[in-house]
């Protein structure tokens, strides 16, 4: 046994050795703080001139230990923060949680709440993409299309602080439908919106899809095969982007995503501009499933008829004492949720967002397990990125969507 | 009075008068000319742009160059101090001095010299020096990668300006500047050599290090490139000196091939409008292109900025001047003088 160790070591110094002498780099310092870490990524990048020889990057700046902190809330009080996780896509990750409470506590949440939530879901999406779309346009040196996104974003973000009172921390969504139902006239507003929206998308194609230069800058650049993407984790428009035709919303359809109709675009090479392609066929795709809820949607109850879980009518706690005691027993203790444990994913804007959920039968999780989405597409970046230039580098990272408050947690 | 004049100290008098007369001008044009950037590319973003100090943001460049001037010079540590301050003022001392020999008007130079070509050409391509400078002596490796860049972009497209420049020549007979707007009578020679025009205004985009070729800044890529480590009027002159540079390319390529200072065709409309008006406002339309382009295009990479220079615009520039030697010499039309 000793001598294989000794043969390990060994070959480790020769290796050692062999660096030193082989590699004549210098490492730079690519964040946190810098304009194209999109948050606080640190990427410590080994460069030969100007190609990168080597990309890690470090995670944990902005660690919040969201998941311990859950451990010790109530279940209503435990989705706020799935907001900030993604920051950019909130009302998609309090769909992941809501799902796996509701999974647990095993109730049915009425169709107007599901209809809402699928609408919601998809005006994220278009919010995350717009973001996305248009901050790597500005990666690669773009400059308009980002004011562009931005003043439609600003639309999509009235439509959330007119359903939840705020604009990016939404808590909408809860286990059992969502928080209060639609103020008159949105309804038209974001029908509005929906017709007038594909202009957009076709105005910014115009300065990117055919652009020469956007194409010489993300053509085969950061390319991906399928098998690759799937043994790295990859999930949503970076997977499908590499041809894999995966969509949660598809394949296992959550709320009323088995009611409408929607076309799951796939990429061929899964290099960057793939993934920017996919990325604007999905927001067309989500204006189109917008419509379709707007039409579809009914009047109705939107949270469970059940005040041991969502809380009772403000107008009833007046004048009904079981509400009273429904209400105060909800903001104290909260509900228990039977014991068991679930794993529930859905179509995030960036890909599979999973909740791995454990309750005792308390009123708080015992465990509550976050799928990132992010994260996995983050740790290929030395593969992506080998061997490409420094404007590359920044480009892959752009086309991977990466938010940190989902990355860290 | 004429006597005086003619005397050193008139002379000097005179000099000094007439450099003050494009100096102070220019300086003014390149602070609106950050002032219509800011607007032109807020149109373009659906913005408003500057529109807070004064009317329209009109002093909005004055209260910019007051903050500069009011910050603190920060040298980083392990900077070298001579260098790291030399930089910008050859930066900024090169734009200036380009304009020496511009010809605003017939014979309104204040250098009036026989190689106005060759003149501009030196002090464009000793611009560079103030990059590569700033870049090495910030004793950063942003500031380094930019400087590299830069050094390698701004030597590559300054190969084929000097063979649109020498074609222009070819055309002319003459390498004063004057002579090679008053060539151009007849046509522009945007027109003829189209070809030519479209590669030396390019190039001028990549010689000013604007975009699409703004690596050497690249914001999203090496932060702010070569003067990362800037502040202040330090800062300031790198700024100046690059919007004069952007300035003076408008005004190269106003000379070489949009007829200076003289009217479209030369007929009656056109013609009532005095002739520094018309240079004037073919620069402001160069410098709208400047800001046309900014506003509309990515970055390219490195070694397509390169590719760019040498695989495409070397040979296409090579080629025409040799089939416009050929075309003169076949025609006759080769310039006497």
């Amino acid at each position: 046994m000793a001598e294989p160790e000794v043969t390990a070591a060994g070959q480790a110094a020769e290796a050692v050795e062999r660096r030193v002498v082989e590699i004549d780099s210098h490492a730079i310092n690519f964040g946190p703080q810098h304009p194209a870490a999109h948050g606080v990524l640190r990427l410590v990048l080994e460069m030969d001139g100007e190609v990168v020889e080597r990309a890690d990057p470090h995670v944990g700046l902005l660690h919040r230990g969201t998941e311990k902190l859950i451990e010790h809330k109530s279940y209503m009080q435990a989705l706020p923060y799935f907001d900030r996780l993604d920051y950019v896509s909130p009302m998609c990750e309090e769909h992941a949680f809501a799902l796996a409470t509701e999974k647990l506590l095993g109730i049915e949440v009425p169709p107007r709440a599901k209809w809402i939530r699928t609408l919601f879901a998809e005006i994220t999406r278009v919010l995350n993409h717009l973001l996305n779309i248009t901050t790597y346009g500005l990666d690669v040196g773009a400059i308009t299309p980002v004011m562009w996104g931005f003043e439609e974003r600003e639309k999509l973000l009235e439509f959330h602080e007119a359903a939840s009172g705020a604009r990016l921390h939404a808590n909408y969504f809860r286990p059992g439908g969502v928080a209060k139902d639609l103020p008159a006239g949105l309804e038209e507003r974001i029908a509005e919106w929906a017709d007038a929206f594909p202009k957009l998308v076709d105005d910014l194609q115009t300065l990117l899809t055919g652009n020469r230069i956007w194409k010489q800058r993300t053509v085969d650049i950061g390319s991906i095969g399928a098998e690759d993407a799937l043994a790295w984790g990859f999930s949503g428009p970076c997977l499908r982007a590499s041809g894999v035709p995966w969509d949660l919303r598809r394949s296992q359809p959550y709320d009323m995503y088995d009611q409408v109709e929607f076309e799951v675009p796939v990429g061929r090479n899964g290099d960057c501009y793939d993934r920017y392609l996919v990325r604007m066929e999905e927001m067309r795709q989500s204006a189109f499933i917008v419509k379709q809820c707007l039409a579809r949607m009914q009047p109705g109850p939107v949270k469970v008829q059940d005040n041991k879980i969502a809380p009772p009518r403000r107008a009833d706690m007046k004048r009904s004492m079981e509400s009273l005691i429904h209400h105060f027993k909800l903001y104290t203790e909260g509900y228990h949720v039977p014991a068991g444990a679930t794993y529930t994913a859905v179509e995030s804007p960036k890909g599979e967002f999973g909740v791995y959920l454990v309750a005792d039968g308390s009123n708080r999780p015992y465990r509550c397990k976050i799928r990132p989405t992010g994260f996995a597409h983050l740790q290929a970046i030395e593969v992506l990125s080998k061997r490409h230039m420094l404007a590359d580098a920044v480009a892959i990272i752009g086309s991977l969507d990466l938010v940190f408050g989902e990355v860290d947690r | 009075m004429t006597e005086f004049l003619a005397t050193p100290l008139g002379t000097l008098i005179l000099l000094v008068l007439e450099t003050l007369a494009i100096l102070v001008p220019l300086l003014i044009a390149v602070a609106y000319a950050t002032w219509a950037e800011r607007k032109v590319l807020g149109a373009m973003h659906l913005r408003k742009g500057p529109n807070v100090v004064g009317l329209f943001g009109l002093l909005q460049p004055f209260a910019d160059a007051l903050k500069m001037l009011m910050k603190e010079t920060i040298i980083p540590a392990g900077a070298n101090r001579a260098l790291f301050l030399l930089a910008p003022v050859i930066t900024f001392v090169l734009a200036m001095i380009a304009w020496a020999v511009v010809p605003v008007n017939d014979g309104w130079a204040v250098a009036k010299i026989n190689v106005g070509v060759l003149y501009l050409f030196a002090i464009s391509s000793l611009g560079v020096y103030g990059v590569i400078i700033a870049g090495w002596a910030s004793n950063s490796k942003y500031a380094f990668l930019g400087a590299m860049r830069s050094a390698a972009q701004m030597v590559s497209y300054e190969v084929s300006i000097g063979f649109v420049m020498v074609s222009v020549l070819l055309c002319v007979g003459s390498l004063n500047l004057n002579d090679i707007v008053l060539a151009q009578r007849h046509i522009w020679f945007a027109i003829p050599l189209f070809p030519m025009f479209l590669v030396f205004f390019i190039s001028g985009l990549a010689e000013t290090n604007r975009s699409p070729f703004d690596l050497p800044e690249g914001e999203s890529e090496i932060v702010a490139g070569f003067f990362v480590e800037y502040s202040s009027l330090a800062f300031g002159l790198f700024f100046l000196g690059e919007y004069a540079n952007m300035f003076l390319m408008s005004a190269m390529t106003t000379i070489l091939f949009l007829g200076g200072w003289l009217a479209p065709f030369g007929v009656e409309p056109f013609t009532w409008l005095p002739g520094p008006l018309w240079f004037l406002l073919k620069v402001f339309a160069c410098m709208f292109v400047f800001i046309w382009v900014r506003g509309t295009l990515p970055r390219y990479r490195y070694d397509q900025l390169m590719r760019l220079g040498w695989k495409v615009f070397l040979p296409l520039s090579l080629l025409w001047l040799v089939l416009t030697g050929g075309v003169l010499m076949a025609t006759g039309w080769v310039p006497r003088t």
